[in-house]
């Protein structure tokens, strides 16, 4: 078997995003981590009572304040004098970050602990059977935003999360996506370097929420980010640095394969808003190659 | 109060996921493999093993048969077999 600190038998489903990334981060920390997780898939399906899949300490938080445990645990562990070779991992997903995670997350952003925040976007709170959060993307379909005849989808737009995050004038926020897995683990090697608060936001595909093949996984996510709709991009110091994208595509390539976007297909008027948010990325984090 | 519960390190292993499979399963080939290591970052199980070119092997126990390790391939050397029951 191959060595990793995150083990099999767990119970995510077939092709599941997050298991993925959570394997590639963890085992780019390494053994001297300590992990507080928040509510969420990531923590229901590698911690099935009385089993884990994790090989390193690894708390549960609540829903809302693994950022807030992660904080004390680091606290605790300056004051003991043993911080020093010590990584501290703060993860959720995204409705675990963006809304109901959102406030202990600025804390611990703001008090400047040297902690590591990943977060798992797999766009909605699947766990629960897919609804919205505040990192669904425009006119998705999750269950409560159903489309029909009086809707059209999640009205509201992504939230900009690593932006938000960067505000707090942290040392480093980026964000990285499992159609890029070599880019994850630099990028998590790369925070772990530096010293004090991290946001990693990692796109990580969910074949039951957004209904696409299980086998559909890597491609799926290269797609997003290669027609501009989910940027790769890190802040070092505030400072922008984008993943360049070669060949610019059209957001169709990446809304075909997935049944939460069957709806735009027909409807020209929807495709050219979906493709105005990829040219808006574009520009706005200075994608083009 | 309740206090803290602690679980053995990877004791998840307990748990056979391969039972969950259903349709097909990867098939490593092993002719054309250059040891890129995809087939190994993209696995969700972890499973998957090997140090050189065409000695890559999946543990079936764990494998859920997703096929993303065949979709990622560069030289198309894994291929989604039918799952036949018994085997």
């Amino acid at each position: 078997m191959a060595e990793t600190l995150f083990k099999p038998g767990h119970t995510a489903c077939a092709g599941c995003g997050q298991a993925i990334a959570a394997r590639l981060v963890i085992d780019a920390a390494g053994k001297n981590t300590i992990i507080a997780n928040n509510t969420g898939c990531l923590e229901v399906f590698s911690t099935k009572y009385p089993e884990s899949a994790w090989c390193v300490p690894w708390i549960h938080s609540l829903f809302e304040n693994c950022s807030a445990v992660a904080s004390g645990v680091e606290s605790g562990l300056k004051f003991l004098g043993k911080k020093e070779g010590v990584n501290v991992i703060a993860q959720a997903g995204d409705g675990g970050t963006a809304d109901i995670g959102l406030q202990a997350l600025s804390g611990m952003l703001e008090r400047g602990h040297d902690v590591l925040f990943v977060c798992y976007d797999n766009e909605a709170y699947m766990n629960t059977g897919i609804q919205r959060s505040g990192l669904t993307p425009t006119t998705s379909n999750t269950t409560t935003t159903p489309t029909g005849s009086a809707s059209f989808g999640n009205p509201r737009p992504k939230k900009p999360m690593p932006d938000i995050a960067a505000a707090h004038g942290i040392p480093y926020a980026a964000t990285a996506s499992v159609g890029y897995p070599q880019d994850i683990q630099k990028k998590v090697k790369k925070a772990l370097g530096i010293k004090g608060p991290k946001y990693l936001q990692i796109h990580v595909p969910c074949p039951l929420g957004w209904r696409h093949e299980s086998s559909l996984t890597p491609e799926v996510a290269k797609l997003a980010v290669e027609t501009g709709l989910y940027p790769i991009f890190e802040y070092e110091n505030g400072q922008l640095i984008p993943r360049k994208i070669a060949t610019l595509k059209p957001v169709e390539e990446y809304l075909k394969l997935q049944g939460r976007f069957k709806h735009l297909l027909k409807d020209p008027k929807a495709l050219k808003e979906i493709q105005a948010v990829a040219d808006y990325n574009v520009k706005k984090y200075g994608l083009s190659a | 109060m309740i206090g803290h519960l602690t679980s053995k390190p990877g004791s998840s292993r307990a748990n056979k996921t391969g039972s969950w499979r259903t349709e097909a399963k990867p098939k490593f080939l092993k002719k054309n493999c250059i040891a890129c290591r995809m087939c190994v970052y993209i696995c969700p199980e972890g499973i998957i093993s090997g140090e050189g070119k065409n000695t890559f092997t999946c543990d079936l126990d764990y494998c859920k048969g997703c096929g993303s390790c065949a979709a990622i391939c560069p030289k198309k050397d894994i291929e989604m077999i039918p799952e036949v029951e018994g085997q």
